[in-house]
């Protein structure tokens, strides 16, 4: 079992995003996901920019990913979409279906993203049949029912967990970000770029919720399968995806390399550097923002 | 024919208020987890949906049937169950998510027809496009995201009919990528076919006002003039940089009358209503009012302007008795 590196969820500037990656190239993961999978708006880094460091990476013996937009909403969305596609010299991440017409038609071996929603073997064959070599179980998806996927699951079919950050939970044509800002999402003015972590949305009664970043809404809780990984070895998975945040990201993949080790301590030395309370209600069929030290105890 | 009227029927009542009251089509689910709205005492047993049917037909209008959350591996077989059972009771469409509910589909019974389900997130015509080349479908519905200029560049490039929501309970996200209920509560649309399902709901009356909670998160408080609605997640009043609003939507209806003579000239094929989970008379009430404005649209598009009655009677049916173009009109976003 190896470490991912998941795509950078949110929006950086652009000196922040090289120097992150900079800092990564000496990570002990195995493969990175690189490129722009939220928001089209954002275009500090060009595709331009995005196949230059999947160069680097490549050259520093690290598998890369392309992640494409998970949300298309406009042609010109499609043409990016078409040129990610097209460029053909890294492997692509299918984020919607769209993308898996597209990289189906282009005959090469792709990645099913979480977001394609396959939540049982058949829709895992159909993708198969067209080409995906690894896969992503959607994020809510529990140890039991991914052990029964599993079962029956395609011969040579490579599964990738979600295994670490907040969790991706929904996609809007509005940005919520511009929202708070009382600004059109057509003007929303990159405040993004504020919140390098995500805006914080806590109930009235002051209780970490949700995190808005952009279009996209996450967990306020971190997922965290870092006390899993007996079980997920079992299940015979193949890679663990961590996702970017802003600080001590090297220390999240060590924490991983540690654990993965068999060294104890590892998930203590992780929640010193997690950016919120950890959470692991979907992996056990829970409500995802409940955690099993809780209900277990 | 342009601009059919989809209306839900949560029951047999509603569905022959639906079709008495002017619907082209219903759609309808079976009673279990196998359609996005599985909630308790919606829904039909094989013999009202043969009686459903039957008084839809003898009208000259049709059927469809929503199979549209992801099958589960373990109950793999409920999913494929129903499709036979649709396929044998005269269904004159599925609409379904899943791809490989779809491969099934075909391979068992390539005479029924196909709808793509707005649950299958499908936002662009290369992914509509891909569902009607390997599995044929015959039409798709597409998210509440798209603004019309969008939607028209969809229509543009497929051969698919393309259905739009019209009415009723609006969606922020995209639908079958929003896991947010099943993050509060462990059921989403997808696994379960619920959101915010009524069983995590707990009303409180506190000093500080009338609270709505969803497995214990506090969606909402009300003061003593404000009206409370069902608590959907996405539509509770949250706290952001200090500031406490509606962060993600107000408790708001979906209302597209105004958009009606655009919806016709860009050629979208249907129009659903939204609200099998509400009563007779609301789907009565609603069906009455789109079909006379569809009606209307049809006879004179340069002229088309909603009647002033028929806005009074939609608000007064809207949650929270306000309405929104949603994300066809871009200023929403």
């Amino acid at each position: 079992m190896n470490l991912t590196l998941g795509p950078l969820l949110y929006y950086w500037s652009r000196d922040d995003v090289l120097a992150f990656y900079e800092e990564a190239k000496s990570w002990d993961v195995a493969r990175v996901y690189l490129g722009e999978s939220v928001c089209s708006r954002r275009h500090l880094l060009r595709l331009s920019d995005w196949l230059a460091l999947a160069e680097q990476f490549d050259a520093a013996g690290k598998e890369v990913v392309l992640s494409s937009q998970t949300l298309i909403e406009s042609e010109s969305d499609l043409k990016m979409l078409r040129r990610i596609v097209a460029d053909g010299r890294f492997r692509v991440e299918a984020n919607e279906w769209g993308a898996v017409r597209l990289l189906s038609e282009a005959g090469v071996p792709f990645v099913a993203g979480h977001t394609l929603n396959v939540y049982n073997p058949e829709t895992l064959d159909v993708l198969a049949g067209l080409g995906a070599k690894r896969w992503l179980p959607p994020v809510e998806m529990s140890r039991a029912t991914l052990a029964a996927l599993l079962e029956r699951a395609p011969a040579g079919m490579e599964t990738e967990v979600f295994a670490y950050g907040r969790l991706p939970l929904a996609y809007s044509a509005r940005c919520f970000t511009a929202r708070h800002y009382n600004l059109p999402k057509d003007d929303c003015q990159f405040r993004c770029l504020d919140h390098p972590d995500g805006l914080a949305l806590t109930t009235r009664e002051g209780e970490a919720f949700l995190t808005l970043n952009g279009i996209q809404t996450q967990s306020a809780g971190v997922y965290s399968l870092i006390g899993e990984l007996p079980a997920l070895r079992e299940l015979g998975i193949v890679s663990l995806r961590l996702s970017p945040q802003s600080r001590h990201m090297g220390r999240v993949v060590k924490s991983f390399q540690a654990a993965l080790a068999g060294e104890t301590g590892a998930a203590e030395q992780l929640s010193r550097v997690m950016p919120g309370p950890a959470v692991d209600g979907y992996w056990h069929g829970r409500a995802g923002l409940e955690h099993s030290t809780e209900k277990n105890a | 024919m342009p601009l059919e009227l989809i209306c839900p029927a949560g029951s047999l009542v509603s569905l022959k208020a639906a079709i008495d009251n002017g619907a082209d089509a219903v759609y309808m689910g079976f009673r279990d987890n196998t359609n996005a709205r599985a909630f308790p005492g919606l829904n039909f047993d094989e013999t009202q949906a043969a009686e459903g049917l039957r008084y839809a037909h003898d009208r000259g209008r049709r059927v469809l049937l929503a199979l549209n959350t992801y099958p589960q591996p373990d109950t793999w077989s409920r999913w494929t169950g129903a499709i036979d059972r649709a396929a044998k009771l005269g269904m004159d469409a599925v609409i379904l998510a899943d791809a490989g509910l779809m491969r099934y589909a075909v391979k068992q019974h390539p005479q029924l027809r196909l709808h793509l389900s707005v649950q299958g997130s499908a936002t662009s015509y290369e992914a509509v496009n891909f569902y009607r080349e390997h599995f044929g479908i015959q039409r798709a519905v597409l998210p509440r995201v798209l603004s019309l200029p969008q939607v028209e560049n969809v229509v543009q490039h497929t051969d698919v009919e393309i259905e739009l929501f019209g009415f009723g309970g609006l969606c922020v996200m995209v639908e079958g990528r929003c896991l947010l209920s099943s993050y509060c509560t462990g059921e989403s649309p997808n696994t379960a076919g619920v959101c915010s399902p009524p069983k995590a709901v707990q009303w409180t009356d506190t000093p500080a006002g009338l609270e709505s909670r969803l497995n214990g998160v506090l969606l909402d408080r009300y003061g003593k003039d404000e009206k409370a609605g069902y608590p959907t997640l996405c539509k509770g009043r949250f706290a952001v940089g200090g500031e406490t609003y509606y962060a993600i939507e107000e408790p708001t209806s979906l209302n597209t009358l105004d958009l009606l003579p655009e919806m016709l000239k860009i050629g979208i094929a249907a129009i659903k209503i939204e609200g099998r989970q509400r009563s007779p008379a609301y789907v009565a009430q609603v069906t009455k009012v789109w079909r006379a404005a569809i009606d209307s649209v049809k006879k004179n598009a340069a002229g088309f302007k909603p009647e002033p009655a028929w806005q009074a009677e939609l608000n007064k049916l809207s949650e929270g008795q306000s309405h929104t173009l949603g994300a066809y009109h871009r200023p929403w976003k």
